[in-house]
């Protein structure tokens, strides 16, 4: 995709704009703004309470956005909900699957929330499960599963509507090498072959490309947003890990850089 | 893990603009009512506490009252009524009662799992998502109220058999309006914890303070402040519509009140659950993560 059709609406998976959020008087999220392009795997790389979720709710709509703008795939999540809902598939941080209903049950469920007929679901549903390998416990319950599997399992279900855009909200918390590297491999391939826009929220370092836009999200503030290299070259730093001490040291260290 | 082929999986071949019709909402509709049906088949001990506690009221409680406590002849009834005739349309509300708060402890649970999150975040309106699962837990109540009349069938509680039939639009609505309060109430509730709260502040002075148990006449011989408070309280109404309606006649204010209150915990609910008015996003993060 070259340089020009990112300027299109259409070529930003996600776009974000001015986002700011409080619970409260404690400030979440300052004047955040990104850009996910289809086709990218940008990851979101923040701590544990950087305001990763805060944000994630805000594209989702489960929170309102009252300041700024959140665009999905061009449309307004504030002014057409619906319309930047179908284009999004979402896997949250915390298990969103129903453990006493089966896979299929539960990929069937999600087809229907998106109008999907019954019959036409499961076959979605089936398809999907067979891309993730899972298509063989189909009619188990999903208590029986991994913490892996059942990842897979919440990604076909983001998948399972054709979204264009995927958010992934710490996807791998809990999950053994194996089991992250599989969900990581699975995520890339939908980039490639699928021309997704993947933001993926991790406060993992290593699970970062060369490849990756990245993010790096601070005590709700974007402190960085742009390539894997530029990242290092602003900072002078040899790793993304030493980049990112180095990032997140420097606006601690400012006045007033980060909202309580 | 097996190798991906994305490429094996068609696009959807139903347009937006098509699930978005009619067929879409019904589709969506039917998934959630089914869900809702799946997970109490699912659920057995809910399904068994849920007809035991009011069994347990008719075998045990109303029999041991039958002896002190005598009702004269009220309307619906057209004779002296045993306690156990009394009691039943209340125990019936019990039922409707504690399985709305029990789907409201699960919306709850579900909020805290992030089950609650793959419903809202459908692209359907908020309030079409809330109303069609007040529908399907109705739908589970209903379901469970015909269990518990069944057994009582054969403890002598014999309405016309008419009705059965004409009762079943008034549990229905008696269960979307005390489903409304429950969705309402799951909207303030912080934590599953919480949830206790709402059986002694809510479930309990409901209960009691209702015409479930004692006819309101009594209720205003002993304290006309507790009659007040009897005849505002929604489940009064609800109580008293399934009483009427059991005996193939229509108690016209009860039909007011619960489709009032109905609207105003609907709205209500709504409301809460809008990201843009509500509670939902003022609260804090989801989960307690940031």
């Amino acid at each position: 995709m070259n340089a020009a059709s990112h300027d299109h609406p259409a070529a930003r998976a996600l776009s974000i704009a001015d986002v700011s959020h409080a619970f409260g008087e404690r400030r979440a999220l300052a004047d955040v703004s990104l850009e996910v392009p289809a086709g990218s795997f940008t990851v979101l790389l923040g701590l544990n309470g950087a305001g990763k979720s805060t944000l994630f709710a805000l594209i989702t709509r489960l929170y309102d956005n009252v300041s700024g703008q959140i665009r999905v795939c061009g449309h307004d999540v504030r002014r057409a909900p619906s319309a930047a809902l179908r284009q999004m598939g979402v896997v949250f941080q915390s298990r969103a699957l129903d453990a006493d209903l089966s896979l299929l049950q539960n990929l069937a469920y999600h087809a229907a929330l998106h109008g999907f007929g019954f019959a036409a679901g499961r076959a979605r549903a089936m398809a999907l499960l067979d891309i993730v390998g899972l298509s063989d416990k189909a009619r188990e319950r999903v208590r029986a599963l991994s913490g892996g599997q059942a990842r897979r399992v919440e990604i076909a279900r983001a998948l399972l509507h054709d979204p264009r855009c995927l958010l992934l909200d710490e996807a791998t918390v809990g999950l053994d090498i194996g089991a992250r590297e599989g969900i990581i491999a699975l995520v890339r391939d939908l980039v490639a072959r699928r021309g997704l826009g993947v933001l993926w929220a991790t406060h993992l370092i290593d699970e970062i490309a060369p490849s990756d836009r990245i993010v790096l999200l601070h005590k709700g503030r974007v402190l960085y947003s742009g390539g894997h290299d530029g990242l290092l070259s602003e900072t002078g730093a040899t790793t993304i890990r030493d980049a990112f001490t180095a990032m997140t040291g420097a606006a601690d260290a400012k006045p007033g850089g980060a909202p309580a | 893990m097996k190798p991906v082929a994305m490429d094996s999986l068609a696009p959807a071949t139903e347009s937006f603009r098509s699930r978005s019709g009619i067929s879409g909402y019904l589709a969506c509709f039917n998934g959630i009512v089914w869900r809702e049906v799946l997970r109490f088949v699912h659920q057995r001990e809910r399904f068994l506490s849920a007809l035991v506690r009011p069994l347990v009221w008719l075998f045990i409680f109303a029999a041991g009252f039958r002896q002190v406590l005598g009702v004269s002849i009220i309307e619906p009834y057209e004779t002296y009524v045993l306690y156990e005739v009394f009691v039943t349309p209340g125990l019936i509300g019990m039922i409707l009662l504690f399985n709305a708060m029990q789907s409201s402890l699960s919306m709850v649970y579900d909020r805290e799992t992030g089950a609650m999150r793959t419903l809202l975040i459908s692209p359907f309106p908020r309030w079409f998502l809330l109303i069609s699962k007040l529908i399907g837990s109705g739908a589970v109540s209903l379901l469970q109220a015909y269990v518990f009349l069944l057994i009582a069938y054969f403890w002598e509680i014999e309405p016309p058999p008419l009705g059965y039939l004409t009762v079943m639009p008034a549990l229905f609505l008696s269960s979307l309006m005390l489903g409304a309060l429950a969705l309402f109430i799951s909207s303030i509730i912080k934590q599953l914890e919480n949830f206790a709260g709402v059986m002694n502040f809510v479930i309990f002075p409901m209960f009691f303070a209702s015409s479930a148990l004692y006819p309101l006449w009594r209720i205003k011989e002993a304290s006309p402040l507790l009659y007040e408070i009897c005849r505002i309280n929604p489940f009064t109404h609800a109580v008293e519509l399934i009483r009427f309606a059991l005996y193939v006649k229509l108690d016209l204010g009860s039909l007011a009140a619960v489709l009032g209150y109905t609207v105003v915990f609907l709205a209500a609910a709504i409301y809460a659950y809008n990201p843009s008015k509500g509670l939902l996003g003022r609260r804090g993060p989801p989960g307690g993560a940031a």
